[in-house]
């Protein structure tokens, strides 16, 4: 079931003295749509690079289903990218485009001709075989750099941030269709960006990257829901991040006081980082709250409120579908199931 | 308005300097003054096509495709090593590259002079190793020489320019769906420098054409060329009329060559000379 097709092992690399990957571990299983996912300059599309083989690593393998292919050249290796500003051939028009990895595998005219006719299908840009690239709109140039990827029957896609310079509502739609395409064709994709709703919505696997290394890998809901440390959590969705002191197994004190929990294992009196996403916090008659506090202000994201409640010396976000005015004293609670405890990160 | 008041100026500048004597050379080439005044007459294009003025054309012709190619043989690699280095490094070379261009044109002709003549440096070191060279002054081959070494730089600039505005990410498209650095270079990098190619054409083609200096230096009075035909018939045979004609044609046959480079730059994407 899960056949493994690519694995990283220890690599790293530099740029001018600048390490921008630090000992990178991952296996990628055949069919799977795995997402690199950080901030800017954490190393995801260095990663993707390497694989690609337009970057070498400097120390640790690049394994291709069970070959070393550290060396390996782009042109021969069995994979495709699509890229972040399309990089299409203007030269061309939308069929020469399409056809030029099949023309160097000296594909017959007749057989190239049917491939790129089914591909354009696949990408809904039918008949657009005689177009010129400038004629194109920006997210039909990236379904022409997609198509151009797949007509070669790739076993992996690599995609770096391919939706990027999209606009929201088109970019929504492409992510749908490239997870239809992914799914129908039955090919891996690997896909960079930064966007985690993009990465929540498409994935069967998450990895999420920071300054270098990998922070955690997972599904969607693992990481969401069991995020290993507080980078984690603020990265995907908001989170309110506190102080804690895990006083005892199943026992936290936060914010002046304490809360059950369902974490344990951790060092009595441990300093922790308490993890509450906004929509978790009720909000409650200030009598039958936990906390209490005054709302500071209010902002309307569309399907729900997001205040910012002052109380007992901190900040919350709390996200609610009803909303408190401002000034209103309120009371706040939180199941023990919605406090997540994390390992402090050692600074370095 | 004020733009067009702007213009003016130039305008004027251009008529006088442009139009007016553009228009002489029309007249002088189509009306003969004699005794009996002024009248219209054909003869002076009929004498360019005599067989002996045609040879020159062709010789001018010839000289300046044969400078040509070899610019675009040396240029076209050179363009690519000055793009392809990073920028600490690139910015240096283009500077040595352009330095040259700095320093008056005749001294650079006549430096190439002194190190082709019979006892030049070329010859004396050729000597030193017992090889006896001919002289290579005065020579077809000297004439070509001074045209490539002059005109180089003019080939060179505007396909560096295209080259380096060449998106990095494509040519990596390319490498990825396949193609080997041969493949790259045939399939997407050349296609893409065509108008850098051909504006650096025109940029040597024409003034390789053109030249008086070069062929008169370098080739002694052996390879008379166009340039050189015209020059006599305004300063020394004096016959205005012929050296109207002969600029004329001249001036068709590159109006001609540019129509045809210039079909090969689409808009918007032209060399951009510099």
């Amino acid at each position: 079931m899960h056949e493994e097709i690519i694995r990283l092992v220890n690599v790293s690399k530099s740029f001018d003295d600048q390490q921008v990957l630090q000992n990178i571990n991952l296996s990628i299983s055949r069919n799977e749509f795995v997402t690199l996912l950080g901030p800017s300059g954490c190393g995801k599309t260095t990663t993707l690079r390497i694989i690609g083989g337009f970057e070498v690593a400097d120390t640790g393998d690049v394994i291709f289903e069970g070959k070393k292919i550290n060396n390996l050249p782009p042109y021969k290796r069995n994979l495709n990218t699509v890229f972040q500003r399309y990089a299409l051939f203007t030269h061309m028009n939308v069929y020469e485009n399409i056809a030029f990895g099949l023309k160097i595998k000296k594909i017959n005219k007749t057989d190239i001709e049917r491939k790129v006719k089914e591909v354009l299908k696949l990408v809904n840009l039918s008949g657009y075989e005689n177009r010129d690239i400038d004629s194109l709109s920006g997210g039909q140039q990236q379904r022409i750099a997609i198509a151009r990827a797949l007509v070669n029957e790739p076993q992996v896609l690599l995609l770096d941030e391919p939706l990027g310079a999209l606009d929201l509502k088109l970019r929504k739609d492409m992510q749908l269709e490239l997870k239809r395409i992914q799914q129908s064709l039955g090919i891996t994709f690997i896909y960079v960006t930064h966007d985690q709703e993009e990465a929540l919505t498409m994935s069967d696997t998450i990895v999420v990257m920071k300054d270098g290394k990998i922070q955690q890998v997972g599904t969607p809901q693992d990481i969401y829901n069991e995020p290993v440390n507080a980078f984690v959590a603020d990265f995907i969705g908001e989170s309110n991040i506190i102080d804690g002191v895990m006083v005892r197994d199943y026992y936290v004190e936060f914010a002046g006081r304490g809360f059950e929990c369902v974490d344990k294992g951790f060092e009595t009196n441990e300093k922790v980082d308490v993890v509450i996403r906004p929509e978790d916090i009720k909000l409650v008659p200030v009598e039958e709250g936990m906390l209490e506090g005054v709302v500071e202000s209010v902002i309307f994201k569309g399907v729900h409120y997001e205040m910012i409640i002052y109380g007992n010396g901190i900040r919350w976000m709390v996200h609610s579908t009803m909303m408190e005015p401002a000034n209103t004293r309120v009371g706040m609670k939180i199941t023990p199931y919605d406090i997540h405890i994390m390992k402090k990160v050692t600074k370095e | 308005m004020k733009k067009h008041l702007m213009a003016y100026p130039y305008a004027l500048w251009m008529l006088i300097f442009t139009m007016i004597p553009l228009a002489l050379i029309l007249f002088y080439s189509v009306f003969a003054i004699d005794d009996a005044g002024i009248h219209f007459t054909l003869d002076n294009f009929k004498r360019v096509f005599e067989p002996l003025y045609l040879a020159v054309f062709w010789r001018s012709i010839k000289l300046a495709a044969e400078s040509t190619i070899i610019c675009l043989v040396l240029g076209y690699p050179m363009a690519m090593i000055l793009a392809g280095k990073n920028l600490s490094k690139k910015s240096i070379l283009v500077v040595l590259f352009v330095i040259p261009m700095w320093m008056n044109f005749l001294a650079r002709t006549y430096a190439w002079m002194t190190l082709l003549e019979k006892n030049g440096l070329i010859a004396t070191i050729a000597g030193f190793f017992g090889i006896d060279l001919p002289s290579l002054l005065y020579t077809e081959g000297a004439v070509v020489l001074g045209m490539v070494y002059n005109f180089l730089p003019f080939m060179v600039l505007p396909i560096y320019s295209v080259l380096v505005k060449i998106d990095k990410t494509v040519v990596e498209a390319a490498e990825d769906l396949g193609a080997n650095p041969i493949t790259v270079f045939r399939r997407v990098i050349f296609p893409l420098s065509i108008p850098g190619v051909s504006s650096g054409i025109t940029m040597v083609f024409m003034p390789a054409l053109t030249t008086f200096v070069i062929s008169r230096l370098l080739g002694g009075a052996h390879f008379t060329l166009i340039g050189n035909l015209i020059e006599q018939q305004f300063l020394t045979t004096m016959d205005w009329g012929f050296g109207s004609a002969l600029s004329i044609v001249l001036m068709l046959m590159i109006m001609l060559s540019m129509g045809v480079t210039m079909r090969y730059e689409k808009e918007n994407e032209g060399g951009g000379l510099w």
